[in-house]
């Protein structure tokens, strides 16, 4: 281990570091700390330059009922939702298939398909932008959420591919030979023996698209229009129009936005640096 | 078990016989279908279209290399070109720093990984909200850093006001979620540090910044790899912070080619499709320096696997 | 584990595809204003016309006006609703000329409109055709606090030597004589129009901003020669390049600054702040050249067609609705602004009174600098007016980069 244990230097220093560790992390958490507080004071703390003393008063439900009851946050909220579940279910299983093809079939063309989607995950997205706009415009899926889904899960799809074939083909490959000496089709090699056994993969895909698609903001920018669209990112943003220097309403409405990908990462925790590191670990 | 084999042979169907030439297209087919569509394609009508003058709804002209002519004598090109340049220096302060904290949490005491997570947070939240956090941050009047300074009696500066600053102040804004990103690398990276070559190195008397320098930093090579390679990505792709926090203001100063792209062609006081394709290629091909290097890399890996 | 799997997608998909079909009454407004007064008086105005109209079903979408402005491009030609706010002159050219408004001459003809509303016909009007309804319009200049006035003996300036003297008095007092949030850019271009107004008159800023006229004309240099006399002093607050119109009003309401150069928006939001009218009076911009004849900003807003709109008919008696003198009395008594319709009733408000009568005299209105001159000049423009309040040395080069911007944009 590197450096070395703690443990090893007395019980001195574990308490000096216990001690550090809480302060560290207050100071690296500090921005998030002065908006948690400033969504729970009333508007009248800022102006009078109460930004990180004691609140006068605690609001913290009046403020955030008022963003729901001022503002469309929930249909924002909402709207995050059903772009971002539907993102993540069509790019998983798209790149599940795609993954498995290009993993466990020998064929010239494998490596020059794997290394397009990797390349094309990496693009810059402006160099898409026009020309994705335009096709939305022209079939209708302009200013739908199912337009703003179907790019999504096909931009995803890239990345998916590259972790999904990575990590299929660490697999053991005997599996899959014993199973076609057994004269099993490819189909149900796929379905019953390769599926069941990607399932952490999934798992880690799952959590980090959502979090992807959650925070876009420049997608949902381009392709919506509407509130009856916009997801929180983007409403976060019309808020900080509509309640302006009322910080604290604007806390509170970021927060919120922040909270669906926070719980998620708390709740998969294990599977999310799992699917952030499986290229770090496999280099 | 042979012999089922043998005469299923006899009724193969064509199927059967080119199974594994054609399940792999069957497999690829969606993936293949939605990539190209969505992403292979449009890179090669934007190329197109930058070669055309176009408002989005009328007729396209072609104006042949106009567009890049007319780019190279811009300033707020030159303007967004430097900053990118910034961008791509200065955030990749984000791999030592979180190298730094990786090394600072790698620890056992109680409640540690509790720590580790917390210290992750800033990656999971949307740079939009950052983005606002900071806003509200650099405000001279009565933000943080308005209030710091007149704790020890000087006047705040008013960051995202002054042409000198504003890109630092978004980038040091940027940095906080890429330092986390950068750190949970490491710290999966140093978990894989192979126990035996430490203890073989401390048996030679190599300690602190020797030890990182020379055994443990080469081990770290892969986190290391990806650490500089998703920096750069989002260095060149820094938007949302811009679009929040300045809007590439003030007078343009703060601009990026990502966003200097999307105000040309898709914004209230523009929309020049074509000018903004000719800089999307522009960036584009900036991108690709680092994407064909990260593919060499992956395709010398595949070779060696 | 992949059925169930597949299932969901499959009744998420088809809940994302199908969405709710529209009824053949069903109207589609988008509207551009969530500040409370005129989010206020325009729900009421639907509200009132809903009553009016009670087979018709009445969508509404109500967007941040920056947002607005950006989206409106794409949903005329997308997704179009049947009617929507937008802006007549050089800001609605663009659709007129992409065939994306509707005409509605027709009705400016057989209503009678081209005398009710004659004052703003020419700017609704593009090749002969009027292409939407205006139903408000509303003053600008110097908006201040006449208590911090008397405190410090100053007296409203009328002319520049004055507003220079009052700005003085107010700085020696302690208190930055004004306040602006360029962050948004476009509050100084109201600066700037005043300014041009003031010093060349309104054919100046017609021809400026048709592009008959170069930056680097001396003219116009003479407008930031002027504009430097309240700059180089330190006039204007500091920090206003991150600061939207609406931040800008907290030192104007704390009292750390005195003049805000402004449309009467801005009276809702000061009231709001808690400042009584007792606090806050109205000049118009003082004369700085006696011999130009005093032209006024008014900018106007208004209600269009989408070409592509799915239910015109209706659409139309909405904008004949909107016409109507009681509808536009009380719906700018809301608003705090004037009404279009010279049958309707200015509100007995000091602010409406004070605005129709600058407006009523003036010689000519001009829209607004961002208005008038295309968006891409435009956006140039008002960067360079944001660099020169902060950079007031860079005078000369700003205004040959906007020479060399102009040269391309009026080709």
């Amino acid at each position: 281990m590197f450096p070395k244990p703690i443990e090893t230097r007395g019980s001195g220093a574990v308490l000096r570091y216990q001690l550090i560790l809480p302060i560290a992390l207050i100071i690296w958490l500090l921005p998030l700390i002065a908006i948690f507080l400033t969504s729970i004071r009333p508007g009248s703390d800022i102006n009078a330059g109460n930004v990180f003393g004691w609140p006068s008063d605690f609001l913290l439900l009046e403020n955030y009922k008022a963003v729901f009851t001022e503002s469309k946050a929930w249909l924002y909220l909402k709207n995050s939702f059903r772009i971002t579940i539907p993102t993540v279910i069509i790019s998983v299983a798209l790149s599940c298939l795609a993954g498995y093809a290009l993993s466990v079939y020998r064929f010239r063309a494998a490596l020059p398909l794997f290394f397009i989607f990797v390349a094309g995950n990496f693009v810059p997205f402006q160099i898409l932008m026009v020309p994705v706009r335009d096709f939305s415009v022209q079939t209708g899926l302009y200013d739908t959420i199912t337009g703003l889904v179907l790019f999504h899960a096909a931009f995803q799809t890239g990345f998916c591919t590259l972790f999904m074939r990575n990590f299929i083909k660490a697999l053991p490959h005997e599996l899959i030979e014993s199973a076609r000496i057994e004269g099993v089709g490819e189909f149900k090699i796929f379905f019953y023996l390769v599926l069941p056994l990607v399932r952490p993969a999934i798992a880690a895909l799952s959590v980090l698209i959502f979090t992807f698609i959650w925070n876009d903001f420049f997608w949902a920018t381009v392709l919506i229009q509407g509130d009856h669209g916009l997801p929180i990112t983007a409403g976060v943003r019309s808020l900080n129009g509509q309640f302006v220097s009322q910080w604290h309403l604007v806390s509170a409405a970021s927060l919120l936005a922040a909270v669906p990908p926070v719980l998620m990462f708390f709740i998969m925790q294990k599977h999310f640096i799992a699917g952030l590191t499986l290229g770090a670990s496999k280099g | 078990m042979n012999t089922a084999v043998q005469s299923g042979d006899a009724q193969q169907s064509w199927y059967q016989r080119n199974r594994f030439a054609i399940t792999p297209w069957l497999f690829l087919a969606p993936a293949i279908f939605f990539f190209t569509l969505y992403v292979i394609a449009p890179i090669f009508q934007s190329i197109w279209i930058s070669f055309f003058e176009w408002d989005g709804l009328g007729e396209k002209k072609w104006v042949g290399m106009g567009n890049y002519v007319e780019l190279m004598d811009d300033d707020r090109f030159y303007t967004s070109l430097k900053n990118n340049i910034w961008w791509l220096v200065l955030y990749m302060l984000a791999v030592p720093v979180g190298l730094a904290i990786a090394l600072f949490l790698n620890q056992t005491v109680t409640g540690i990984r509790i720590y580790k997570s917390l210290f992750f947070f800033p990656f999971v939240i949307s740079q939009v909200v950052v983005g606002l956090i900071f806003t509200w941050f650099y405000n001279p009047d009565f933000g943080i850093v308005g209030i710091v300074w007149e704790f020890f009696g000087a006047k705040p500066p008013a960051i995202l006001a002054d042409e000198n600053l504003v890109t630092f102040g978004i980038i040091f804004a940027g940095l906080w979620p890429q330092i986390a990103y950068c750190m949970i690398l490491y710290l999966t990276g140093l978990n894989n540090v192979s126990p035996d070559q430490i203890e073989a190195a401390r048996l030679d008397n190599a300690k602190g910044f020797g030890m990182l320098w020379h055994v443990i930093l080469p081990q770290l090579r892969p986190a290391t790899f990806i650490a500089v390679v998703v920096t750069v990505i989002g260095a060149l792709r820094s938007f949302d912070m811009i679009a929040i926090m300045t809007g590439g203001g003030p007078y343009g100063s703060s601009n990026v080619l990502a966003y200097f792209m999307f105000e040309t062609s898709l914004s209230e006081y523009g929309f020049r499709m074509g000018y903004g394709s000719a800089i999307a290629t522009v960036l584009f091909l900036i991108m690709l320096v680092y994407i064909s290097y990260f593919l060499w890399r992956m395709y010398q890996d595949e070779k060696g696997a | 584990m992949f059925k169930p799997f597949v299932r969901t997608a499959a009744a998420v998909l088809a809940a994302a595809v199908l969405s709710a079909p529209a009824s053949a009454r069903d109207l589609v407004i988008n509207y551009d204003d969530l500040n409370a007064a005129p989010k206020e008086a325009f729900e009421t105005a639907v509200e009132a016309f809903k009553a009016a109209n009670p087979d018709i079903n009445v969508i509404v979408n109500n967007t941040d006006r920056e947002a607005h402005k950006t989206a409106i491009r794409n949903f005329l030609s997308a997704d179009a609703p049947d009617v929507t706010s937008w802006y007549p002159g050089n800001r609605m050219a663009p659709f007129v000329d992409a065939g994306q408004f509707e005409d509605i001459s027709d009705l400016w003809e057989s209503e009678g409109w081209a005398d009710a509303m004659a004052s703003t016909m020419p700017s609704m009007t593009r090749d002969g055709k009027q292409w939407g309804v205006p139903y408000t319009y509303y003053q600008w200049g110097i908006y201040y606090r006449s208590d911090i006035f008397a405190e410090n003996n100053i007296t409203p300036p009328t002319t520049w030597d004055e507003l220079l003297a009052a700005s003085a008095a107010l700085k020696e007092a302690g208190v930055t004589p004004f306040t602006i949030g360029t962050k948004f850019l476009w509050t100084a271009a109201g600066v700037f129009d005043y300014l041009n107004l003031r010093t060349n008159g309104f054919d100046v800023h017609n021809d400026l901003t048709a592009g008959k006229i170069k930056y680097t004309d001396p003219r116009i240099v003479q407008v930031f020669e002027n504009w430097k006399q309240l700059v180089e002093p330190g006039y204007f607050i500091e920090n206003h390049a991150t600061m939207s119109w609406q931040d800008a009003l907290a030192p104007f309401i704390n009292g750390e600054a005195a003049m805000y150069v402004m449309g009467n928006f801005a009276v809702a939001p000061m009231r709001d702040g808690g400042l009584t009218d007792d606090q806050i009076d109205y000049i118009p911009f003082p004369t700085i050249n006696p011999d130009v004849a005093r032209a006024e900003e008014a900018p106007t807003d208004a209600f269009f067609i989408p070409a592509n709109a799915k239910n015109k008919e209706d659409a139309r008696e909405f904008l004949k609705f909107v016409v109507q003198p009681d509808v536009q009395t009380e719906w700018n008594k809301t608003l705090g602004q004037l009404p279009i319709n010279k049958n309707a009733t200015p509100g007995d408000d000091k602010f409406i009174q004070k605005g129709f009568e600058t407006v009523s005299t003036a010689s000519a209105l001009a829209q607004f600098y961002d208005r008038d001159a295309p968006a891409e000049m435009a956006k140039a423009g008002m960067e360079g007016f944001q660099e020169f309040m902060i950079k007031p040395e860079r005078m000369m080069s700003i205004l040959e980069r906007l020479d060399k911007i102009q040269e391309r944009v009026y080709k």
